[in-house]
This record gives structure tokens, sequence and C-alpha cells, in this order.
């Protein structure tokens, strides 16, 4: 199940999407969320929809990837689903008992699903197309003209840095926690919640132990390495901004900037 | 026998590129009582065997009977199976969790739903025979204690649900000389006193040679061996062919030997070799 | 100016408070010890022993309650040359999953050196002249936590070698590694020693890797108890057993035999030497 999860997940390759800059890239997917909800007609998703298609195949990602990515958030795709079909007024189609399906529930339900399923897979091309390094150099760089009024924006790249690097050790680390107190008798998985929130303490317990452990003997390492801060710091890869990033970011402003528009018309 | 093992096969990831064959048709059977060590380089399926031995992990295919039970039927009881199989992991003093020593021994006998005089009687006897005094050490918090002393507490709270097989996975791992023979010798003391069967994995060719009676040699998810210690010393050769080793003093003795002198090579400890050359040596010297 | 001495030891103690009962006590105890350029010198001792004290008195992550450390003629209490000594006497550490911080490994063998704030393109030039060095550059893409022991350890010098230090202390670097791994990183630390002519000072607790040292050094309860070869170090079986450490198996046996009377050469330290003996 957690190995479904797409997002957040980085697939490698070597195309012009996963070359652009990852500035570009964030920029671009700010854009599109607002873009997302500030359309209120069907016909501008054709455009999006058009959008993810060209690069999903820029970027050369299977399309089975993608839809593997939706399914462990089908739960709450068919939620939306639901709840929009059944609360919206309107014109009644057809009723059983209390529940009537209403002409603008069925637009409205498979219009917000759309948006939900567009929203999950075109942030999901973020981080599928930019690697876990290049998106925190990004956000640091977007960040640090806030430094001046006190963001710490190093800081929080470096502590994303450490997070997505310490996550898959922490995950193997519950896993044998989990085992070992199995071992002994632990029982994760059934009662009642309040058995089930107790059976965590075993498991809990170790794993924060643990984990405070390694921030100390990190810390101690990143010392000894010489590690004061941003203050000074140099890169192995610094970010660049070239013509050809500059030219996609244009006409990706002028490309949301146009169905925006739609909006008015 | 304690341990039976037929035609057990398991694959991680299956149906997925990552799929990794991890146990491939073992089939093997322990006698109650043995002492077995487990030697394998790192990835060869150890670790994979030993979960499947206690029911953490379930198997593709395969029959495991464990002292008459079959805990691959599914039908069979978790809590059963833990009663007879004992599992303590690589760096077991990573889980303890309680805010006394006797609490954290106590939660596996309590999770066997053992009354609380039973309950007390079993930390007691476990937390002996790991060498921890049971009156100044009860109260004390297990995260104030040094390395090998949180060690011992991990391992006794495995002992203390008493289990017929107990399995140990490299229970010596980053202790100094000092701590580590230490815990050897608890646990060869487990052994005799408490007529347990045990399953050791270790890296180490002279730990093992010092407690197993026999061996099971695992390679590429595979028993390519099953035999006693010193038949499995024998075939050095073999061993340093999948990276293993033996220990030095059985090396020692098979070079001198190789030499032209007539010693017997298959020499595990110190003490053995250190008889069979003296008498080797004073024979020769007195004919 | 090059200094002959690299780390220099002067009469240093240690304090601190026990947290079980707030009692004052000594990790080192009053040790002075020169290091000198180029030397390989291993540190035996048990667990508490104050071993790891004294490593990290080495690179002025701790410093010393009494006493001075001087490296490469600076002292580890001028907090402006803090970066300097640390720079020049790098560490690794035991646990290789807590050591490396970035998610690629040419990015973390980076970390160094974009730390001492180094071009980009020198930058670049270290971190590949260091995997080679550690036969790690066909892994320099991938994620290190997909790598073995031994190789996350290769990872962890060559992210102190890119900040190219004259030497490098390794807190019991193989503790946690299965035998291979150990021998991976004990070849490793040779070949530095050896080609690159980095000062190594090897905190272990294993007798085998002390083989390879110029100079042992014993430290039992903070202080020095033997210094000397490795073949003067192992025929002291008595002292070395009493202390909670080990000897090779073919050294222990050797003296055994002496003891009944057989004229052995008392310092064999590995097979062949005793087989001739024999």
């Amino acid at each position: 199940m957690l190995k479904d999860i797409t997002i957040g997940q980085y697939f490698p390759g070597d195309t012009l999407v996963h070359k652009l800059d990852p500035r570009v890239k964030i920029f671009t997917a700010i854009l599109y969320i607002i873009a997302l909800f500030f359309v209120k007609d069907f016909y501008p998703y054709i455009f999006i929809i058009l959008f993810i298609a060209t690069v999903v195949r820029t970027a050369k990602l299977p399309i089975k990837f993608i839809i593997k990515g939706l399914k462990p958030l089908m739960f709450i795709i068919i939620i939306t689903f639901t709840i929009n079909l059944l609360f919206t007024r309107g014109e009644v189609l057809f009723s059983l008992g209390p529940i009537s399906v209403t002409k603008e529930g069925i637009i409205q339900s498979v219009f917000m699903a759309l948006r939900l399923i567009l929203l999950i897979v075109g942030t999901s091309l973020l981080t599928l197309t930019t690697s876990p390094i290049a998106l925190t150099d990004g956000i640091e760089s977007l960040l640090s003209p806030f430094r001046k009024i006190g963001l710490p924006s190093h800081e929080l790249a470096m502590m994303m840095t450490i997070a997505l690097r310490f996550i898959p050790t922490l995950l193997e680390e519950t896993d044998k926690i989990m085992k070992a107190q199995m071992a002994r008798g632990a029982d994760f998985e059934s009662g009642n919640i309040l058995n089930r929130a107790k059976s965590l303490v075993p498991l809990l317990v170790p794993l924060f132990i643990n984990a405070f452990r390694r921030a100390d003997e990190l810390a101690t390492a990143m010392e000894a390495r010489c590690y004061r801060g941003g203050e000074g710091r140099t890169r192995l890869n610094e970010l660049k901004f070239d013509k050809k990033d500059s030219a996609i970011l244009l006409s990706l402003i002028v490309f949301f900037g146009f169905i925006m528009s739609t909006r008015y018309w | 026998m304690i341990i039976n093992i037929e035609n057990l096969n398991f694959i991680y990831n299956i149906g997925t590129p990552f799929e990794k064959k991890a146990l491939d048709d073992i089939s093997i059977s322990i006698e109650e009582g043995d002492f077995v060590g487990l030697i394998g380089q790192t990835g060869s399926g150890k670790s994979t065997l030993v979960q499947h031995l206690n029911g953490l992990i379930k198997p593709t295919s395969g029959k495991i009977t464990i002292d008459g039970i079959d805990i691959t039927n599914p039908d069979t009881k978790m809590k059963e199976i833990r009663k007879k199989v004992g599992l303590v992991f690589q760096y077991p003093e990573h889980q303890l969790f309680e805010e006394t020593i006797y609490k954290d021994i106590a939660f596996g006998p309590k999770n066997l739903g053992l009354t609380e005089e039973e309950i007390e009687l079993r930390v007691r006897e476990a937390m002996e025979l790991v060498g921890l005094d049971y009156e100044t050490l009860k109260d004390r918090s297990p995260f104030e204690i040094s390395g090998g002393q949180k060690r011992r507490v991990a391992i006794a709270g495995v002992i203390a649900m008493k289990p017929k097989v107990l399995i140990l996975d490299e229970p010596t791992a980053g202790l100094d000389p000092k701590g580590r023979d230490d815990i050897l010798d608890e646990i060869k003391k487990l052994y005799e006193r408490e007529n347990i069967t045990i399953i050791l994995v270790s890296h180490s060719m002279e730990d093992i040679a010092r407690l197993a009676n026999s061996i099971l040699v695992m390679h590429n998810g595979k028993v390519i061996m099953h035999d006693k210690t010193r038949e499995i010393f024998k075939s050095a050769d073999l061993l340093e062919d999948i990276g293993l080793d033996i220990p030095q003093v059985t090396k020692l003795m098979k070079e001198f030997k190789k030499r032209g002198h007539q010693v017997k090579e298959d020499c595990l400890t110190i003490e053995e070799a250190k008889e069979e050359l003296i008498k080797y040596l004073r024979g020769t010297k007195n004919a | 100016m090059e200094n002959e001495i690299m780390i220099n030891i002067e009469n240093v103690s240690y304090e601190y408070k026990s947290y079980v009962d707030d009692s004052i006590q000594l990790a080192v105890k009053d040790l002075s010890l020169n290091i000198k350029r180029g030397e390989f010198l291993a540190i035996l001792g048990h667990n508490g022993s104050g071993k790891s004290t004294l490593a990290k008195m080495m690179n002025g992550m701790i410093l010393p309650t009494r006493g001075e450390v001087y490296v490469n003629g600076i002292n580890t209490k001028d907090e402006d040359k803090i970066w300097d000594i640390r720079s020049k006497a790098g560490m690794v550490f035991q646990n290789p999953d807590n050591q490396i911080v970035a998610t690629i490994v040419e990015e973390d063998v980076a970390f160094g050196p974009e730390n001492l704030g180094i071009p980009p393109e020198e930058i670049r030039k270290r971190v590949d002249d260091s995997l080679e060095t550690v036969g790690m550059s066909e892994y320099k893409k991938h994620a290190p936590h997909l790598l073995s022991g031994g190789q996350k350890q290769r990872v962890a010098i060559a992210g102190i070698l890119a900040m190219e230090p004259d030497c490098i202390i390794f807190d019991e670097p193989t503790a946690m590694l299965d035998p291979s791994g150990r021998k991976e990183v004990m070849e490793t630390i040779k070949r530095l020693n050896k080609d690159k002519n980095k000062t190594i000072v090897l905190i272990t607790h294993y007798m085998d890797e002390a083989v390879m040292a110029d100079r042992v050094m014993v430290l039992n309860e903070g202080e020095n108890v033997l210094m000397g070869t490795p073949r003067e170090i192992f025929t002291q079986v008595e002292t070395l057993k009493k202390l909670g450490l080990d000897v090779p198996q073919v050294t222990e046996l050797a003296y055994e035999l002496r003891k009944e009377g057989f004229d052995i050469r008392k310092d064999c330290i590995i097979i062949e030497e005793l087989v001739e003996a024999l």
C-alpha cells in the first residue's frame, strides 16, 4: 500500500521536462493549481488534459505508473463524487426514498471528481520529473527572497533533504521494530481503536528514541564535516536559469493565463 | 525432530519488476536439543528463513512444522507459535520501550496471557539466566544502563516467554570482546541448563565453532550444507568459494598438515589445537 | 610550513558528569600523545575505555577539560580556526546510516566541500576523485539507503576525503559491518595511508585490524597502558586479556604452547608465521 503512492516519487529520466529548471516546474505547478480551481466549466479542462498528455509524452512517463498513483487516493475521489452527487440541489432526475439525484448533482460530481483527479495527476507530475534534490534546491531558491523577513529558507530546505534521506531508513526501522515486538507477542491488528492505539506504544517509543539517537549522531557527523548553516555555502550543482527555461516559462504563463481567462468569456 | 521444513519457497515483491527469490526450495529438519549455527553471507536468506520460523513471514509455498504444529496453516494461532519459537533480532536493545526493566521483560509473558505471579517468576528467572541482578535492576530504566546490559535485557525479554526454540540473530554484533564473551557464555549456560533448541545466526566462525553442534550453510536462498560443525569446517575451500571463512586455528592446523605433519585438522578451538599440537610435538621429539 | 607532528596531545583530561549519580567521572586521564604525519595509529580499548572521547578531542568536537590538543600546530580551543581543524582532521563514525546526509551518493560526498565554500567545478573534481579512491564511482547516482553497509561506509569516507584532510580519524568504522564490509573498509583505510599518505587514527576493538597499524596504543580507563608496534603489543597476551581485549587465535595458541615449554617465537600474528615456527 505504502509503496503504491506515487506522489513524491521520482521517475528518473533525461528528457526536456526532467532537465527543466526546478523553479520553472514549481512555479508552473502553482499556476496549474490556481488555474484548476479558477475554471468553472468543463471545456477549459480539455486544454488542461492536453497539457498533461503533452508533459507525460515528453517526459516518457508510463501511463500505468500514473494511474497506479491514483489508486490509493481512489477513496477520497469516490467520497467527493458521492457527496456532490447526493447533496447538490436542483432538478430531480430520480429518487430512492430520502435520497434524490439531481441533474446538477451529476454534473457537479463529475466535475469535482475530474478536478480532484487532475489535481493529483498534475502535482504528481512535478515530483515524478524532479529529483528530490532539485526540488529542494528549487524551493530554497524560490524562498530565498523571503530571507530578509526572517524566513529560514536554507534551513527549511536542509530539513526537507534530511527528511527525504531518512524516510526509507525509518520505514525499514519501523518494520523491524514491529516484527521484533510481534515476536514478543504484540498484536497490532486486532481490538478496538483504544486497544490499537495502546498497542502502538511498544512501536512508537523505540522508534522515537532511535530517531533522536540518529538525529544526535547525524548532527555530530555534520559538524565534523564543517556544516555551519547556509552562510558561505557553495553547491555542487548550482541552478542555472537559461534561455530555454525562460522561453518555456513565458509560454506557460500565457497558456495558463488563457485558461483562466475563460472564466470571463 | 522439533523443526521440519519442507520445500519452503519465498519470493519478495512477487509480480513486480523487483521480484526476488529469497528462499529457494528449502527442506531441512532440526533435532530437538540441537545447537545450530546458521551461517552465510549478508543477503543469503538467513534472516528471511528465521523470520519464517516464528510466523513473521508467510511462505510463498512450502510447509513448516514446529514441535508438531503446522505453523504455515492459516488456522494456527500466532500465540501458539510465539510460545514455541522465540526470536531475538539483531541489535535487540533498539526495541526496548518500557519505563522499567521489569516491565520490559514482562511484555512478552504478559502477551501470552500469564498470571502476575507466573510473570514475576519468569522475569526473575530470565534476568538471572542472562546475568542481571533482579533486585538491584528491576526498577531501573532500561535506557540508563550500559549497551551490553541493554542487550541482555532485550534477550531476557524473549527468554521469559520460555520458547522451546530460541533463535538469536547476530547477538554479539557491535559489542566489544568482553561484551561478546559474556553474552556467548550466557547463551551457552542457557543451552546447558534449559535443555532448549538454539539457532545462532552469526558471521563469526570463531563464535560458531565455540558453541554450535551443527551448522547450516546458506547461499543464494538455498541451504547448501547441513552437518556437524567439525564436518562443515573441513570443507574450507567450499566455504571460501561462497565468501565464508573458517576459524583461524582450524586454518592453521590445515596449513600445518599440508606441510606434511600428521595432525588432526579438524580442531575447532584453541584448546583443541593446543592439545593436538602438544601431543604431536612431544611425539616427534621422543621419536 | 608543514608540521612533522600531525596531532599533538599534551596532558589531556576530560571530565563529565555521570547521569546516574551526578558524580564527576574522568573519561581521559592526563594523556599525552604525538601522532606523526603519515603515521597509522590504532587505538585499542573496550567500550568505556575513553577511546571515543579521545577521538572527538582530536578534531575539536569536544574540548579537553585540562591540557591542550594541537592539530597541525593549531590549538583546538582556537574558535576562529575550528573549521580549519575539522577539514584537516576528518572523522568517520561507527554507524554508516547516521552520517550520510543527502539522497544521492555524489551529493553526499559534496556536502563537506560545499560547507567549506569550494567553487562548484572544484567540488565536482574532488567528488569524482574521492569516489574513485574508495572505489564507488559507479554508484555516484545511487540512493545511499540501497547500498550495503560496507559501501555506505566507503561513501562516508569519500565524503571526508573530499574535504582534502591530512588526517582521518576512524571511530570504530567496522563495528556494525559484516565480514565482507569490514574487509572493504579496512582495505580502503590501508590504501589511504599507503597511497594517499593520509595520517590515520583507527579506533577499534578488533585486533586483526590493529595489526595493519604502524603503532598501537591500548587505552584503559582513560589511560595509556600499552604503546608499541603491533608485534610488541600482541605478545602481551596476558595483559590484553585482562583488559577485556582479544588477541588473534594464532598468537594465543603460540603463547599457550610456550607456556607448555615449547620454544616458539612469541610474536606470531599470522598463520604462516606460526606454521613456520612449529
